[in-house]
């Protein structure tokens, strides 16, 4: 393989690529691990893998292709907003169940 | 000022103005109800080539809000049900007295859901679209989070996931096509394995959302904790947003992509979802997952209309069915699940077996009940009958014979298991012998104003047929395409 | 062509029915007046119409469902006839309803889907296309399962739920057939029968059995009769209800104009299906009856002698005689007569003298004379003895079996009437001929307005039995009427 870097670089194919790399990461990280919180960000993994495919499909040679960039940023967005939405649910259930642990032992229904 | 771009802003500004009134935002309903509901039915009446370029940017790059005919339907449907639940809502005390923070952010959350949904209806834009969705998504996790944490977070997740999918589809598309609207892809699409990636990834992140089996698993411990409101915007409208868009998909952006196996693999999913969630809703023994697992079955529906809208050269039939039998299920679900509401909180516990005597206590809610029943079963008069109709008429035209079974038999089923929750009211109280006085009346008639209008609504639909049918003709992708005609610059 | 009359006909019952369901209580007065208002409202349209139609005034209403689709209310003479039998003997049966109730619990829900049934059984009466049929007679289903679970025991509830699960599964059936032929022909009119020609035999006798199926459901033929002997849980006016008017002879009439409006008899013939459904109707006959001999529960032998007798109709609709034609269709009405009669009476000597098991019934005659006389009408008249009504229609299924060549049609005619006999004459014995047990104390059987209203309904019913038989030769009686129904159409 021949290909000299600054082709792949400028083409986006090596972006694209690493874009797909973390999709597949994120993807196996999201299915073995048990915590919520390492759910969520092997979940903001694939999207960064997938911002980077957008990203990375929109660059050519000449000149970038802007639409795709905007996609991304409004992409990114959202996904800020959904973490943080749920990283305040996981922390939410973290207090729930620490409050409800000393409780217990006196036969306390935690709260749902 | 087009209702098109108004029905978007506005909801999103009452969500600005409910955020900042604080406790006083609830009665924000009052006026919010009523405009949508306007907006909505002037929508509904638009001439067919109604559309709204945002911004006035062209396209390709632009995005381009269009009325056919699902969109009106749906939107109508929408702005019925949320306005019908807000309200119940208003007049209902807390559920969970001292949770008066909760019931504060229930107001944002319903107005950023309605205005995802309207937006969804409208838009023609892959990306938009992902937007919507997970407007939609964010105020339907946070909804269900008010009943069960845990059930909220495992839908978040999941609904993540879907959403990520679908996010990787569109950026196929944008890689292929760079276009992400639907009405030029539907131009230019080709079937080659970009295209087919993007469509099944595509695919399986909004069934994911649509809650088809058996990509259902998150929608009944979902809604089984969540408080009747939102349990009845989870099941009307959260899961019809997934369904339209892959309408979107298959028959318009990629309608030259999708072959009969594949149609046939989603009709098949569609009627496994049907006999799967009818049996799994005839095991409950708790009302609410069973009305849950009623919509696992009814979304079953939807999804076998896709073969028999495909099948044939004349989907008029099947085509207004599968959008009927979305609006008709909004409606009823939206009544029953307000309705249960009413009844489990009347009754000791949450059991189908300690509704006894609800039906001399709170007849209004019974009947309520009972009438969105009658359109789930496909009985008539109703909507629910008026869709099954068509829908079976197009599958005995077409030799779908299985298809054919399938609806019939879901009927049956749904009747077992709605009918045993009706005999269930009508069963005594409990314990109680022939004297004993029966259950007072526990609730003010006004309170089953909302589900008694809903499911009202539903059975009305029933005689609207021909307008109906005629509304969901407009602009469908296998109609004699019109010129669509953007506003002009004012 | 009017469209009021048939609008009207559905309206009314609709107003006495939402009027019934808000009420409370406490203003059962009102509501009784209502009621019974409505009634006789309905049956001064019905003299009204009866004139009209005789005057050659056609009344038809149209709507469109769907596309292709329309939801019609036409009253051509068999509507007629079957919309008249309904709505006398409603007027009847809310007389004795009110009677019977007195001040029981739920009765604004019993009153208002009472209503709804009248309008169900009066919209099915009407149906002028296929789909209409199946819009109200799933209205009926849907309006009878709280009457039939009215008491909310569980005996009622296990009632309803069997019997919604033979309805629905009929109704599935039909609706299955019915699309199928329209798939085939387009929307199925009964005023304009559809063109059958190039249909293979094979597909035309599956969707017959899958109607016929799915109507024989409610009309309780073997084996789908399950339901009614079941449905004897609900109180005595439901029975009344379902057993004379409502359910069962819905049943029927769809059975009839499915062989005579959709297929025409010429069609049902070359398929061959008149034969076996004659058959079957025979064997409901005859198996209805001899379940009603084994039976001790005095409704629930009226409920098993209903079986048999509505197929009496099914049967005359089989076979292809006009007699055969003649004498089904009046026992559509002659069978409804006696047999709220018979159900009005049981009812009223359950409620006046705790009267539920046969053996219960020694001396009846000597303490509920008037009751008793009536019921012995319907009786004699179901064992077709002249000049009770019954007799006609016996007669003339005898004439027609002997026309189209069916001749063991015959031999079970005269064998339900020997059985017949062996299960109601030994009732008329312990009634009249032998004492009343001694601890059973004397009434006086129609001291007050409530008893009046109780009983005097039977009363009626059994003289225009009587009176049916013995003036049907005149053109207005029932008899007429059917000759005049089959003369005009059916005869094809």
């Amino acid at each position: 393989m021949d290909l000299p870097l600054p082709v792949l670089l400028s083409t986006g194919h090596l972006y694209a690529v690493t874009g797909a790399a973390l999709v597949g990461l994120g993807l196996y990280a999201f299915i073995t691990l048990r915590h919520p919180l390492r759910q969520l960000l092997a979940v903001n993994v694939v999207g960064a893998g997938i911002f980077l495919i957008l990203g990375g499909l929109g660059r050519g040679p000449d000149a970038t292709d802007p639409f795709p960039q905007a996609l991304v940023i409004t992409g990114i967005v959202v996904a800020v907003a959904l973490t943080a939405f749920g990283a305040a649910m996981i922390v939410r259930q973290a207090q729930t169940r620490a409050a409800a642990k000393p409780a217990a032992d006196d036969n306390e229904n935690p709260a749902p | 000022m087009s209702p098109l771009d108004l029905l978007m802003a506005a909801p999103l500004g009452f969500m600005a103005a409910a955020l900042m009134l604080g406790p006083s935002g609830r009665w924000l309903i009052l006026l919010a109800a009523p405009l949508m509901a306007g907006l909505a039915l002037w929508l509904a009446l638009l001439p067919p080539d109604a559309a709204y370029l945002v911004g006035q940017w062209d396209l390709p790059l632009g995005i381009l809000l269009r009325a056919d005919g699902v969109a009106r339907l749906m939107i109508l449907a929408t702005a019925l049900v949320i306005g019908a639940v807000g309200l119940h809502a208003l007049a209902e005390p807390p559920e969970k007295p001292g949770h008066a923070a909760q019931a504060e952010t229930f107001w944002p959350l319903v107005y950023l859901m309605w205005a995802g949904a309207n937006a969804g209806f409208l838009t023609t834009d892959l990306f938009n679209l992902y937007v919507t969705l997970e407007m939609v998504s964010l105020a339907a996790v946070a909804l269900a989070a008010m009943g069960s944490l845990a059930a909220a977070l495992r839908y978040f997740m999941i609904a993540l996931l879907g959403s990520l999918a679908y996010l990787l589809g569109v950026a196929l598309t944008v890689a292929r096509y760079d276009t992400v609207d639907v009405i030029l892809l539907a131009q230019v699409a080709e079937a080659d394995l970009a295209t087919l990636l993007a469509l099944g990834l595509m695919t399986a992140g909004l069934l994911i959302k649509a809650a088809l089996f058996p990509m259902h698993g998150w929608l009944p411990p979902a809604h089984a904790a969540a408080p009747a409101p939102a349990s009845a915007l989870l099941s009307a409208i959260a899961v019809k947003l997934g369904f339209v868009i892959l309408v979107r998909l298959w028959f318009e952006a990629f309608a030259a992509v999708t072959g009969p196996a594949a149609l046939h693999v989603l009709g098949g999913l569609g009627a496994a979802a049907v006999i799967y969630g009818s049996i799994q809703a005839m095991r409950q023994d708790r009302l609410k997952p069973l009305v849950a697992y009623s919509t696992v079955a009814q979304v079953g529906y939807l999804f076998l209309a896709f073969p028999l809208v495909a099948g044939t050269v004349e989907p008029s039939g099947a085509w207004a069915g599968m959008t009927l039998h979305g609006v008709a299920h909004m409606l009823a679900k939206a009544a029953m699940f307000l309705a249960a509401g009413l009844m489990l909180k009347a009754v000791a516990g949450d059991r189908i077996a300690d509704l006894g005597g609800l039906a001399q206590a709170m007849p209004l809610t019974v009947t309520a009940f009972g009438l969105a029943a009658v359109s789930l079963m496909g009985l008539p008069p109703s909507g629910g009958f008026t869709a099954k109709f068509l829908l079976l008429s197009a599958a005995i035209e077409q030799g779908a014979f299985l298809y054919a079974g399938v609806l019939v038999i879901g009927g049956l089923l749904a009747a077992v298991y709605l009918f045993r929750a009706l005999s269930a009211c009508f069963a005594p109280l409990a314990g109680a012998g022939p004297d004993t006085a029966s259950r007072g009346p526990v609730t003010g008639g006004v309170q089953a104003v909302a589900p008694l209008a809903l499911a009202g609504l539903a059975i009305v639909m029933g005689f609207a047929g021909t307008a109906l049918v005629d509304v969901s003709a407009i602009e469908a992708p296998w109609a004699t395409p019109t010129v669509i005609q953007p506003e002009a610059a004012p | 062509m009017m469209t009021f009359a048939p609008l009207l006909l559905v309206f009314l019952p609709l107003v006495a029915a939402g009027v019934s369901f808000a009420l409370p209580e406490r203003l059962s007065a009102w509501r009784n007046a209502a009621n019974l208002g409505v009634a006789f409202t309905k049956l001064l349209v019905v003299a009204y119409l009866l004139n009209a139609t005789e005057a050659g005034l056609v009344f038809e209403w149209r709507y469109e469902f769907l596309p292709g689709h329309d939801f019609v209310l036409r009253l051509d003479r068999l509507a007629l006839l079957f919309v008249t039998l309904s709505v006398f003997l409603w007027l009847l049966t809310t007389i004795y309803a009110i009677a019977y109730f007195d001040r029981g619990p739920n009765l604004p829900r019993f009153f208002g889907f009472f209503n709804l049934c009248v309008l169900a059984a009066t919209g099915v009466a009407m149906s002028g296309t296929a789909i209409t049929f199946f819009l109200f007679y799933e209205l009926l289903t849907l309006a009878t399962w709280p009457l039939v679970a009215h008491k909310g025991d569980d005996k009622s509830l296990r009632a309803g739920r069997i019997y919604l699960s033979y309805t629905l599964a009929g109704s599935v059936a039909f609706l299955a057939g019915i699309l199928w032929l329209q798939s085939l022909v387009g929307a199925i009119e009964f005023a304009a029968p559809p063109d059958l020609t190039g249909i293979p035999a094979l597909t035309l006798t599956l969707i017959f059995i899958l109607c016929i199926g799915g109507l024989g459901v409610k009309a309780a033929i073997f084996p789908l009769h399950g339901w009614l002997p079941e449905a004897m849980a609900a109180p005595a006016p439901v029975s009344a209800l379902l057993h004379a008017v409502a359910v069962v002879k819905a049943g029927a009439f769809g059975i009839v104009r499915m062989i005579y409006d959709v297929y025409g008899i010429g069609t049902v013939a070359e398929l061959g299906l008149g034969v076996p459904l004659a058959a079957l109707a025979s064997v409901t006959i005859l198996y209805g009856s001899v379940r009603a001999l084994m039976q001790r529960d005095l409704k629930k032998r009226l409920a098993y002698s209903t079986v048999s007798q509505v197929s009496y109709i099914v049967l005359g609709a089989s076979l292809i005689g006009p007699f055969a034609v003649i004498g089904g269709l009046v026992h559509l009405v002659h069978q409804g007569i006696m047999k709220i009669t018979l159900f009005m009476c049981a009812g009223a000597l359950a409620n006046r003298m705790g009267i539920k098991a046969i053996a219960d019934l020694d001396g009846a005659g000597r303490l509920m004379p008037v009751t008793m006389a009536a019921f012995s009408v319907g009786a004699l008249g179901m064992i077709g003895l002249p000049p009770v009504a019954g007799f006609i229609s016996k007669w003339y299924l005898g004439i027609g079996a002997l026309q189209s060549d069916a001749a063991w049609v015959v031999a079970v005619l005269a064998g339900s009437s020997l059985l017949n006999a062996a299960y109601f004459l030994p009732l008329l014995y312990r009634a009249w001929l032998l004492p009343p047990p001694p601890d059973r104390p004397a009434i006086r059987e129609l001291a007050t307005t409530r008893d009046r209203m109780l009983i005097l309904p039977a009363a009626v019913t059994a003289l225009v039995a009587l009176g049916a038989g013995i003036f049907a030769s005149l053109p207005f009686s029932p008899l007429g009427w059917a000759t005049l129904i089959a003369e005009g159409g059916y005869l094809r």
